[in-house]
């Protein structure tokens, strides 16, 4: 892509996380000619930095490693022949048109479909010394740890006990840093049980019910201070600890990345659940926009195992809708993704979750 | 004080026994056998299809793992496969003094047999000192390794890893 030219494909999608990685595979795999951007310098999204084992069943690749998974995904898109652009921003988006930049220059590329697989962004977290060098997010941290092999801190506070927050302490451990603590403000672990339990075992104190209200420190972090906190919120006077950390690492949730969405005009819904401002979408995964889908976190913040499956459900509906795939085969591959879908949103830490996309579908219906 | 997995991290003893963690006594007196550390409901099921003695089953992908016991031989294929590192493998039939325990360990360095190793219980308290009789890391296991470590015997369902050292 050069210059203002406008180029043409038939599929365009937007990241190269496992939404869009998963996308693009099954596209191309339907014999559209599809166009992958992604404005890093390696495709992978969040995929690469995740080193532990997955959850899920086989169909789901539990039991592998994240950054294997994407590997395989990463062979497959190019066995499929999907053209990859990296380092390339898409800035926006008119119609089926999506404004791109790379190499300082602009270019434009027309797209019969399009699907939005932007992912999310971490929430950030304002307390008294909230911007010193040393205070950063969950999503930094491990790629400076996990790709980069850069180690930031020695000694960590953990601000959040989600999934994030309990795999990424599990990994300052392996990278050789110490977790003084992981805090929680709620009463409740968030993240899964047994997550918790391998950073319990190697020594980590998880707080529930505590926040961070201070980090101190001239050029960098040198200590924090946290504090209990009761029902309502409010900090318990004089339960205050310091501790010497020189790292203090923020992972408390995400929201869908949805400027390009909103740019296009898609009707949103907000649903806590799923992170906030969500793109309506179908159970196909198209937009209120024809021809305009999503998958990922940008669908609703979840998990990289959800994200894939969404990732081929948009895939394959977008496919279909060019009539590159046959009526009765798309139907059961979608259906097949459905069930796939449903088994990962099961148990209690996907049931709000999955409420919420029934909420979204109901939405869709009502609209 | 804040107790069980949801609130400190750790299982309580309610919840072991709640959940029947533990196989019979009778079982654990016969030798080797695995203990499942899993109470909550995830969609997670690599370790049914790790077990060669199918001992391991789930009704549905987010039921919680039923082991039995019978069927168990206490291999440990099933301990590398769990994405939670939830699995052990207890045999009270080691010795008269000892117990061994199979864990999973994914930290640098990994302990040579033969070496004394700080045997720590759930909470991460320094309970014994273990010495590893077996290391297993091959390919199949990718790179959570098994440690087979000896601990006094009445620490064996408490002990669940080893203290890291510093790299």
């Amino acid at each position: 892509m050069e210059g203002d030219l406008i180029e043409e494909t038939d599929l365009a999608i937007v990241g190269a996380g496992p939404a869009g990685l998963a996308a693009s595979v099954e596209t191309a795999k339907a014999g559209a000619r599809t166009a992958l951007i992604d404005e890093n310098n390696r495709p992978g999204g969040q995929l690469f930095k995740q080193i532990h084992k997955f959850f899920g069943a086989k169909e789901h690749y539990a039991g592998v490693r994240g950054h294997d998974i994407g590997e395989r995904l990463l062979a497959e898109t190019r066995e499929r022949g999907v053209q990859v652009h990296l380092d390339t921003v898409a800035f926006g988006l008119y119609d089926r048109t999506i404004g791109l930049m790379a190499d300082q220059k602009t270019a434009s590329l027309r797209a019969k479909r399009i699907i939005l697989a932007t992912g999310a962004s971490e929430n950030p977290l304002v307390f008294p010394g909230w911007t010193l060098p040393g205070v950063m997010g969950a999503g930094a941290l491990q790629t400076m740890m996990n790709i980069h092999r850069v180690l930031p801190g020695r000694t960590v506070l953990m601000v959040g006990s989600g999934n994030v927050g309990l795999i990424v302490s599990y990994q300052l451990l392996q990278a050789g840093a110490e977790v003084a603590a992981v805090v929680e403000a709620l009463p409740k672990i968030g993240g899964y049980g047994v997550h918790a339990a391998k950073i319990r075992r190697a020594g980590v104190p998880i707080m529930t019910s505590h926040t961070v209200a201070k980090a101190e420190g001239k050029a960098r972090v040198k200590n924090v201070t946290i504090c209990e906190i009761d029902e309502r919120w409010r900090p318990i006077n004089g339960s205050e600890q310091v501790l010497d950390v020189d790292l203090v690492c923020i992972a408390v949730g995400m929201a869908p990345l949805s400027e390009l969405a909103w740019m296009a005009g898609c009707r949103f819904i907000y649903l806590t659940q799923l992170g906030g401002f969500v793109p309506m979408h179908n159970q196909e995964m198209e937009t209120t926009i024809s021809g305009l889908y999503v998958a990922g976190d940008l669908a609703g913040v979840e998990e990289a195992s959800t994200a894939m499956e969404e990732g081929r459900l948009a895939g394959i509906s977008a496919s279909q809708s060019l009539g590159l795939v046959p009526e009765d085969a798309a139907q059961k591959s979608k259906q097949d993704i459905a069930n796939r879908l449903l088994q990962l949103r099961g148990g209690p830490f996907g049931e709000g979750r999955l409420q919420a996309k029934e909420l979204l579908t109901q939405a869709w219906i009502q609209r | 004080m804040r107790t069980g997995v949801a609130r400190s991290g750790a299982l309580s003893k309610e919840e072991l026994e709640k959940h029947k963690v533990y196989p019979e006594q009778e079982r654990l007196r016969r030798g080797p056998v695995a203990i499942i550390e899993c109470i909550q409901e995830i969609p997670c099921d690599p370790c049914v299809y790790s077990c060669p003695q199918n001992a391991i089953s789930l009704e549905t992908l987010s039921a919680l793992p039923k082991l039995d016991s019978e069927k168990c031989i206490g291999c440990a294929l099933c301990v590398p496969s769990c994405p939670g590192l939830a699995i052990f493998i207890v045999d009270l039939t080691y010795s008269k003094e000892e117990a061994l325990v199979h864990l999973p360990h994914e930290f640098l360095p990994v302990p040579k047999v033969g070496e004394a190793v700080d045997a720590v219980d759930r909470e991460g308290r320094l309970r014994a000192q273990g010495k590893v009789l077996k290391v297993r890391a091959d390919p199949k296991t990718d790179r959570t390794t098994v440690l087979t470590i000896a601990v006094p015997k009445h620490l064996a369902l408490e002990v669940r890893g080893i203290r890291r050292r510093s790299r």
